[in-house]
């Protein structure tokens, strides 16, 4: 610290001795919740309504791993363009249902297409960025989820936003935006922070740390001592939770909901899991981490961790692992289906939606672009 | 095609830019509930110039809020809030102190509506106080028309009439299309005959207006400069030249028709504005004439613009900032017939 920052802030700081506000409170958790093979499982099985919450959370993991699945074969097939998977991150993926109200809103990024799903947009509308139709096949107001955003943690202040805006009109909608660990380095990230913080915004920042920001691993990113620890700065509540166990992400991140909705400011959930595939599918992992630390990550992969901790608990049998695997064939068959038909795709929506009207240039190349489909349609016909 | 000639008296009841353009977000406050005034200083002080004046105080800190110092944040929590219904009107304090809201403005305001399919439109007004000539130190001066002006997805207005500020800036907030407001800094305090009592009816964005009819040449200009273009035109008077002056208004969309009319009229043309030359919009305009006006040209369209440097220290922005004889020496190389 310099002088001058140290008199500046001696000149106006009600108690130079002290910060302003006690950071303890906001501190996060010392070590990431975990639920699963710890007491907490039994407590969550004897509540009222837990084991079929265990149940649930148990069914939509089965199925998330069986979109993920199916996405990158679709696009081993060419029927998507790209696809990053979130394997490896089913917990995070659909805990983010189930923290939610309807009304409430999503923010999600690019990897969170099973999020998207799993808050009830059709798999069909939600894949179009990736399969390269449209950008965002989807109503954003039918399911209160803001389209996938591509430039990282520019969706933040989005969510920031909506939440300002829904408290202003006295609404008692949430907004969750979904960031990953690369994304905390984005200034948009920090901006989005401090006006949560200083608005007092309903918002829920939840960041996926899986370890790798395409190849630059956590220890190139940051040197934080958690990324929930940059909560702290902002004046805002951090959590920390195991993003591989599916019932801690959901009573964590359903905890952070509950507080921003009760007007006790917003909160930033760290959950700390891995991306078991590449990138996406035009990546290459082996050439940045080891075989070694994947195998140690697969050991510690959501869905087996969970089935294994449910069937110990009793909470589940092979009935529900066959109806889950049986609702998750069904999602994949229809997946199938769906993406085995061409898009219907019209050029001249090229022009459609830039403006509510379109301008005198645009009118001017919507009809340069009719005129060349009619001669490509008319050298057709002669053919 | 309509004329209209500002008046430029300092009679009583005159009014300046500033405070017009101050009525015309008290005006959209006062009509319509979901217009939210966000930046930098805009509550308790009104603005560094002032435009907020009073909001804050008549309407609430929730109608005229003060932001943390971070641009990209704040046109951030207006998308969320346009999303939510809202009408944001944004203030960025400086041109140059605009750059860091740059991706959220190219990313996602001016391609929102395009990227739903029409679904979640972004009534967004981006207000910024552009331009030089007020003595500023470095970032206080930029004319960053262009870089807006080329993104596809946003109407670029800038007023140049006391009128115009009113009138423009309640078509951009009425707008439901996002629209970068580019607010001349050195003509808010330029006053005219102006009747807040009864403000012209707002005209829709994307017409250009003929501020002096003439028959040598025609000069094209906006904003800053058209005070320096009819200053122009009066001055070639002496030189036996008949000028008009066509103010754009608004760079995007841009008005082919009355712009064509205007220069086939003279069949000479010159376009001015304070920023640098080279890919600016300028060029964009003489294409576009050159394509539409080619057998009516005597002489190729010129251009006065700033010079392609950085915005120069203000002791030496004269020499930079188009002027008088500039505009008079472009017009004298139009290919005059001896």
């Amino acid at each position: 610290m310099t002088v001058l920052d140290h008199d500046l802030a001696a000149a106006w700081t009600p108690d130079a001795h002290g910060p302003r506000r006690d950071p303890a409170p906001l501190l996060p958790d010392r070590e990431p919740v975990r639920v699963l093979g710890t007491p907490a499982l039994r407590r969550t099985v004897d509540s009222p309504g837990g084991r079929e919450l265990l149940r649930d959370l148990h069914r939509r993991l089965v199925v998330g791993r069986r979109f993920n699945q199916q996405a990158t074969t679709l696009t081993k097939q060419g029927r998507l363009a790209v696809y990053p998977a979130s394997t490896g991150q089913e917990a995070c993926q659909i805990a983010v249902a189930g923290a939610l109200r309807p009304g409430d809103w999503l923010f999600p990024s690019y990897r969170d297409t099973l999020a998207v799903v799993s808050r009830g947009v059709d798999p069909l509308e939600t894949l179009t960025l990736l399969r390269g139709n449209a950008h965002c096949g989807y109503d954003p107001y039918q399911h209160q989820v803001a389209p996938l955003s591509t430039p990282l943690a520019t969706q933040a202040p989005h969510a920031v936003g909506l939440a300002h805006a829904a408290r202003m009109r006295g609404d008692s909608t949430v907004a969750l935006a979904l960031v990953g660990d690369g994304g905390t380095s984005e200034g948009d990230f920090h901006e989005a922070l401090n006006f949560a913080g200083v608005l007092n915004a309903p918002v829920v920042f939840l960041v996926q740390n899986n370890g790798y920001a395409i190849s630059v691993p956590l220890a190139k990113q940051s040197a934080a001592p958690t990324l929930a620890h940059k909560a702290v700065g902002y004046g805002i509540q951090g959590r920390l939770v195991d993003g591989n166990d599916a019932v801690a992400v959901h009573t964590v991140l359903s905890e952070a909901v509950q507080h921003a909705r009760s007007g006790e400011g917003p909160v930033l959930v760290e959950a700390v899991t891995y991306r078991l595939e590449a990138h996406t599918n035009a990546d290459d992992a082996g050439r940045y981490r080891s075989a070694e630390e994947v195998a140690d990550w697969q050991a510690r992969d959501p869905l087996t961790l969970m089935e294994r901790h449910l069937r110990e608990a009793g909470v589940i049998g092979d009935a529900e692992v066959a109806a889950a695997t049986d609702e998750a064939e069904q999602l994949a068959d229809r997946m199938r289906t769906l993406f085995h038909v061409k898009p219907d795709l019209d050029p001249m929506s090229l022009f459609e939606h830039v403006y509510a009207e379109p301008t005198p240039q645009l009118r001017e190349q919507a009809a340069q672009l009719a005129a060349e489909l009619a001669a490509e349609a008319a050298t057709e016909d002669q053919r | 095609m309509t004329t209209a000639t500002p008046s430029r008296t300092r009679a009583a009841g005159a009014t300046t830019l500033a405070s017009a353009l101050n009525r015309a977000l008290r005006d959209s406050l006062r009509e319509d509930p979901s217009v939210h005034i966000l930046g930098e200083d805009v509550g308790t002080l009104g603005g560094v110039f002032r435009i907020t004046d009073g909001l804050a105080a008549e309407f609430g800190a929730d109608r005229c809020l003060d932001t943390p110092l971070a641009e990209a944040g704040i046109l951030g929590t207006a998308v969320g809030m346009a999303m939510y219904g809202l009408r944001p009107v944004v203030e960025m304090q400086f041109d140059a102190f605009a750059y860091p809201a740059f991706e959220q403005l190219v990313s996602h305001v001016a391609r929102m509506r395009n990227r739903t399919a029409g679904r979640m439109p972004l009534p967004i007004t981006v207000r910024i106080p552009y331009g030089g000539g007020i003595g500023g130190v470095e970032h206080h001066s930029d004319s960053s028309e262009a870089y807006y002006a080329h993104t596809p997805g946003l109407h670029v207005v800038t007023p140049a009439t006391v009128a115009d500020g009113y009138g423009l800036l309640r078509a951009a907030i009425a707008s439901d299309d996002p629209v970068v407001f580019l607010e001349p800094k050195r003509l808010y305090w330029s006053k005219e005959d102006w009747s807040a009592e009864a403000p012209a009816p707002v005209e829709p964005i994307g017409r250009a207006v003929v501020r002096r009819r003439g028959t040598s040449a025609t000069l094209i200009t906006y904003g800053p400069s058209l005070p320096v273009c009819l200053e122009a035109a009066e001055a070639a008077k002496a030189e036996g030249w008949d000028l008009a002056v066509v103010d754009l208004r608004s760079l995007a969309p841009f008005d082919d028709e009355t712009v064509a009319a205007a220069v086939r009229a003279t069949g000479r043309a010159v376009v001015v504005h304070e920023s640098s030359g080279f890919a600016g919009v300028g060029a964009e305009i003489a294409a576009r004439v050159s394509e539409r006006c080619f057998h009516h040209l005597a002489a190729p369209v010129l251009r006065v613009t700033g010079f392609d440097i950085p915005y120069p220290p203000p002791m030496l922005e004269q020499h930079h900032l188009p002027g008088v004889d500039r505009i008079l020496d472009a017009v004298g190389r139009l290919q005059w017939e001896q």
